[in-house]
Order: structure tokens, then sequence, then C-alpha cells
């Protein structure tokens, strides 16, 4: 299919919207009626057809509009991509794993010619056509992580590996979950998650780290995370709390449907083959609530888990405040019944909601 | 003087020891104010033969009797942005087997402990003690700035205005804690500022 890609804004007038198409696919991160903290890890080989699991790297309706609200961080902000002096070549691992995947998943958008080291990338989307020698710096406009970075959806962390653990040495991160790579730089995996409450005593970073440092070449794995976010604004970033803090003060019961956005984050997990780094991009889809409540099963589920999760969490996600307004909104919709285990929609087995809708 | 206990916290948090006596090619100590008493209860005759001391005093006064020590180099300067490039340049010079000790505040004692990392010293042979001021090196995440000898949370960030929660969050990069705003939500609603352990 040809993708059509939206006109939009991830910031000021919030033109943001999700086709139908892109509700059906989006990553509904709830496989049960309630959330913990979870090593939730499986193989990200492929997935449904037309799923966001389907291709290592999802291109979506939003891709070009995400990239230029990233050029627009980025120009405001340059320290959101920043890459230690021996993190150059986990950039050239990166930037080839892209253009090869994204080449081979997406023929029609996107070409890469390679002869030896000249080559030449095509990304159409975006009208870029360059050609440059590989792992040769001076033959590109940016850093060879920057470079792609800003033509691939989704934040990239990469991760050096030593002295069994993983090191935050290099990324680009404009569209976060309120943490800073400026700060983050250089911290070892247990280090950048410090401040995360209550996962540190459920040994889920032990645990995780474990894993992640025998991810091998050509198996790379895949999870889901989530927190909520007032309005569809990519880049919450602690840099720029104190502006858009401000916004969580401004939904009302009238426009909570439509302002509470679940931002859900595809987090995958590459090895590196030239430096060995770990590649963890964080993809970030959003979906209002009324959006969200169009899908029955998922409707249900939500109004649970939010009602259900400890303070703590609420807090640490920073929707305590609001929860009870989102309530008042959700529970207009669950009618009580069960829901089939699992995150995809099931439109077509799950009954239709059985309240009336206001 | 007793030594002040840190609560427990997370992991990014730094912890401190005791400083001990080691065998090593050569002594490096830095300290500021009251972490000169740290040096003086480790310091032995034959260390001393080896040792460069780089003491910060911030009108405390035991420069007397670091120097009394007698080591083999003694720098005395006000700050620690002053005394910085001969740091840097007592680690450039630095050969295997050299032994750093560091004491006194912890923004003095993160800013030496960077520059070691930096030059390649490993932190096997860094050994740190606190003594004295429980201030913090803060890092604003909004405007970048640093702001040393930070005693109050809330505080006002030195270079931005904005008023800033003093995080446990530590980089040990930037040798700071992280201050994020604390009235974003909710303009001009700032608690009193109170000292960050009380």
């Amino acid at each position: 299919m040809t993708l059509q890609f939206n006109d939009e804004t991830f910031r000021d007038d919030y033109s943001f919207h999700n086709s139908d198409r892109a509700l059906k696919r989006f990553p509904f991160p709830f496989h049960e009626d309630s959330y913990m903290y979870s090593v939730n890890m499986e193989q990200h080989q492929g997935g449904p057809a037309d799923s966001i699991y389907e291709k290592r790297f999802d291109v979506d309706e939003h891709y070009v509009s995400e990239m230029r609200d990233r050029a627009m961080v980025l120009a405001d902000d340059p320290l959101r991509c920043q890459s230690l002096p021996h993190m150059t070549l986990a950039g050239w691992d990166l930037l080839e794993l892209i253009m090869v995947s994204k080449s081979e998943d997406y023929p029609d958008l996107f070409e890469l010619h390679r002869d030896g080291d000249q080559w030449r990338w095509v990304n159409k989307p975006m009208g870029i056509d360059d050609s440059f020698t590989f792992l040769d710096e001076a033959t590109l406009p940016y850093g060879p992580m920057e470079y792609i970075t800003r033509q691939t959806q989704g934040d990239f962390c990469v991760l050096d590996q030593r002295d069994d653990n993983l090191w935050m040495d290099a990324g680009t991160i404009t569209t976060q979950a309120d943490w800073s790579l400026d700060f983050d730089l250089g911290m070892n995996f247990f280090e950048w998650h410090a401040p995360v409450p209550m996962a540190h005593e459920k040994g889920i970073f032990v645990r995780a780290l474990k894993f992640l440092l025998n991810i091998q070449q050509g198996a790379p794995a895949r999870r889901l995370n989530w927190t909520l976010t007032v309005n569809p604004l990519l880049d919450t970033s602690p840099e720029n709390y104190h502006k858009w803090g401000i916004q969580k003060t401004s939904m009302t019961p009238e426009t909570v449907g439509a302002k509470q956005h679940l931002r859900v984050e595809l987090q995958t997990f590459f090895r590196l083959p030239r430096s060995n780094a770990l590649v963890f991009p964080i993809r970030c889809y959003l979906c209002s609530f009324q959006d969200l409540t169009k899908t029955p099963k998922w409707a249900r589920r939500l109004h649970r888990v939010i009602r259900d999760l400890p303070d703590e969490l609420a807090t640490y996600k920073g929707f305590i405040d609001n929860r009870p307004m989102m309530l008042d909104y959700l529970s207009q919709f669950d009618d009580g019944l069960p829901t089939s285990l699992g995150i995809w929609p099931d439109l077509d087995t799950e009954p239709a909601l059985q309240k009336r809708l206001i | 003087m007793s030594k002040f206990e840190f609560p427990t916290s997370i992991i990014s948090r730094p912890v401190y020891g005791t400083l001990e006596p080691r065998d090593g090619s050569a002594h490096l100590m830095i300290a500021d104010a009251t972490g000169a008493q740290a040096i003086l209860d480790v310091a032995t005759p034959d260390m001393m033969a080896k040792a460069h001391i780089i003491y910060i005093p911030k009108g405390a006064e035991f420069g007397h009797r670091l120097r009394a020590l007698n080591p083999a180099q003694y720098y005395e300067g006000p700050s620690y942005a002053a005394a910085e490039q001969r740091i840097a340049k007592a680690f450039g010079d630095a050969k295997m087997g050299l032994q750093v000790y560091l004491s006194g505040s912890e923004g003095v004692m993160g800013q030496a402990q960077h520059a070691a990392m930096q030059a390649g010293v490993p932190h096997t042979a860094i050994q740190t003690e606190h003594r004295g001021s429980t201030a913090r090196r803060m890092q604003c995440v909004h405007c970048k700035g640093i702001t040393e000898d930070v005693a109050t949370d809330p505080f006002q960030c030195s270079h931005c205005g904005l008023h800033l929660f003093v995080r446990d969050h530590y980089s040990r990069r930037l040798a700071a804690y992280q201050g994020v705003n604390i009235d974003a939500e909710d303009p001009g609603n700032v608690p009193e500022a109170k000292g960050i352990y009380e």
C-alpha cells in the first residue's frame, strides 16, 4: 500500500491525528486488565501484517511530520543529540542497520545502492538523495548517528557494552518521556534507571540487563512501555518541562477525552556488528483517550488499568492529579464485561460497549 | 568531628567511604575545607614523600597542618575552578600505580573524580571520604547552568532564576545533581526552602 503522510504538528496547535488505519494498528500496551512492571521481552522478528511489529523500523503516516518536529527540537537544543568520542563506529553500524532495513522493508520509499564503500541513499518521503563514503564522516552533513536518526522515527539510545554493563554513551533523544540524555549520558544501566520506583526492588533491572547483554546479531528483541501525556506533545523533555508542565493542568471534563493521550513506547534492541554496541530505539506512538475508546476491548481495559494502578506509579508517570478526571471519563465506557487476553483489539469477537455513551 | 550519615537513596547517588593508606607509586590528594582532616588522618611519612596535596580551604584553617606533613608537592588555591588546570595536568602526568584520595564536599570530590576518570585513572585507585558541608553541586536541567554549594531545597537557579527541586539523581560526567523546576504546574507555588537533609 502507498502511505499517505499527515501534515501535522506536535506542538502549538496540535494538529496531530490518527487515521482509522493508525487506530487499528495502535500498540495498546496492556495485555490484561491490570498493569505492573515486568521484563516483557519478546523476539522482534516481524508480526501480524500491517501491525507496528511487522517491519524492523516501522514507518507510518506521522513520519514526515515527526522528522520536522525533531529538526526543530535539535535546532533549539543541539544537546539532545550527543555521541561520546568512542561511539562513532556504533553510529555507522546504526546507519547501516537502518538503511539496509528500510530499503528492504519499504523499497517504494527508500533505496540503498552500495558499491564497495561508495553508498547512495535515497529517502523519497523526505526528498533526500545523498552519496557518501561509508565510514568517512567527512562525506556526510552530520555524524552517522545524527544523520540517520534525523530520518528515523523514535528516539535512539546507543549503548556501549563493557564491564558486564550497558552505558548510555550516545543517543538522539527528542521524544522522551521526561528524561535528559545530556544528564544521563555516560551512565550505566542501573544509574540511568535510578529514579524509577519499585522496579529495582522487584529485580526488574538485574534481569533485564542480563537479557540485553546477551542479545545477538540478527536476533533483536522488543517490549512495550507506556505513560500518559496531555496533548500530543512529542517533546516531553525535562529541559522544557517548565514550558510544557502547565499543560497538564489545562484539561477539563469536556476536553479530557481529546487532550489526554496514551503514550506507548515500542522499545527494540539490536546488537550492532562492528562495535558490539546495543542500539535501543524507543518509538513513541500517541493516541487520545477518545480514539482509544472506539475499540470496545481497549475502552473497558484502559479504565480498569488506570483505576487500579498503584499510586506510586501514577505519581512517577506524572498523572496522579488528573487521575480522578480521567476515571470519570473512562468509567462511562466500562460496562464490566470480561475482556479477551492479549493486546490486540479483537474487533470481530469482543462485544460492543453496553453502556450508553454520553 | 562526627561524619554526616547520608540517608539511603537511589542508585545513581554516590556513596563515600573512609580514606585508607594504600601502597602506590605516587599519591594525589585533593581536599576542600574540613576534608583536610581526612588527609591528616590517613597521612604517613612514607606516603608524604611521594604525595601531591591540592587543598582548597574555603575559609577553613588547615593549610599549615597539611604543609607540616611535608608532602613532596603542596598547593593551596581559592577554588576548584582555579585549581582545575593544575589538577588536569596532575592526572595527565600520572603514571601507573597512582593512588587518588579525595575528601571534603561532594562538589569537589565529584569534579576531581570526573577529572581522574577522563585521564583514565581506574576507579579502583580512587578513594573518597565526605567531610564537612553537605551542600550539592547542581545542574539546572533547563538552562544547564551549574550552581555550586546548594544547601537548600528548593533553590533558585543562580543562572536562569527558575525555582528548582533538588533531585538525588546524579551524573558523574557532570559531577552534579539535577535540579528540576518545582512550580511548572502551579506557577508561583514554591514551598519554603529547607535544608536538603532536614
